[in-house]
């Protein structure tokens, strides 16, 4: 990869191999998944949902289901991506999560979309706008958000990594992590 | 950056709408291991129009005091901070700051 550097204009562009693309169009594509409405059981909605592309059409679809949950995912790394509101008034927390959380997953979701839109499958040259970047932004920093959650990630993190073997299932994982925050380290340096 | 002790000054907006005296709610963010310093600085930047001074000087609240008080307004505004500030991944709740 190169690191992401500022383009006039306020955009940003990088490189990456092919290996690199497809592994963060593999994990933006986890995200994607995990912030769909889970909640629709309509006969054939399914299916609708899944190439519901669209943000525009995610938020009819949540106006039209109605208001959300009131209560916090049972996923912790779905508790993270879609957190309380509140802190100490669960009723406060319940009323905004309600009216909150189908447009919160909606704006994630096309934030994903619009990386993956503009993340080349065989890799290659990255060129994007200023609206461009700041999806990325955000999806990347869901993407180390939902790792960082399933890793049990603390301050001392590059520790963490240090105390395990190199053959430990987890410590691809956290190289990938770690190169995740470089990328988006990157990609902030190139936004100022 | 700016490393700092002191407590987070907010400045807050006046306006008709908006009297100092009237606005007890909050936006707080809390520290998280996982968000980069520099993204949580550009975040403050970028939604709150703050100087870079001031969100660097934020960010720091919030990594060593564990939290810190980004803005004073109405409910319905501390609620929308919030919201735009979860779809940035950052840990935002609202309080009434009694």
């Amino acid at each position: 990869m190169e690191p992401f550097r500022s383009v006039r204009g306020g955009g940003a562009r990088a490189w990456l191999a092919a290996a690199e693309a497809s592994l963060l169009r593999s994990l933006v594509g986890q995200v994607m998944s995990l912030v769909e409405p889970d909640d629709l059981e309509s006969p054939g909605h399914a299916e609708d949902t899944e190439h519901a592309e669209d943000a525009e059409l995610a938020a009819l679809e949540a106006m039209v289901h109605g208001p959300g949950a009131d209560k916090p995912p049972d996923d912790p790394v779905l508790a993270r991506l879609l957190p309380d509101g509140y802190r100490d008034d669960p009723e406060a927390a319940g009323e905004f999560r309600r009216y909150t959380e189908p447009a919160l997953r909606s704006a994630k979701h096309q934030a994903a979309r619009e990386m993956l839109d503009t993340l080349p499958e065989a890799g290659g040259r990255i060129q994007l706008t200023k609206d461009q970047a700041l999806s990325w932004l955000k999806a990347l920093n869901d993407v180390r958000l939902a790792l960082g959650v399933r890793l049990g990630v603390t301050e001392e993190f590059e520790e963490q990594w240090g105390r395990l073997k190199p053959d430990d299932p987890q410590w691809s994982a956290f190289e990938v992590y770690a190169w995740l925050g470089a990328v988006q380290e990157s990609l902030v340096q190139a936004m100022k | 950056m700016v490393v700092s002790a002191a407590p987070a000054e907010v400045e807050v907006p006046r306006s008709a709408d908006n009297p100092v005296s009237d606005k007890p709610w909050v936006t707080i963010v809390w520290n998280d291991p996982v968000n980069l310093m520099s993204y949580v600085t550009y975040v403050f930047q970028h939604v709150f129009g703050y100087p870079k001074k001031k969100a660097t000087k934020l960010m720091l609240d919030v990594h060593h005091k564990g939290k810190a008080v980004v803005a004073a307004g109405a409910r319905e505004a501390m609620e929308r901070n919030v919201e735009i500030l979860h779809g940035y991944g950052l840990w935002a709740t609202v309080k009434q700051d009694k």
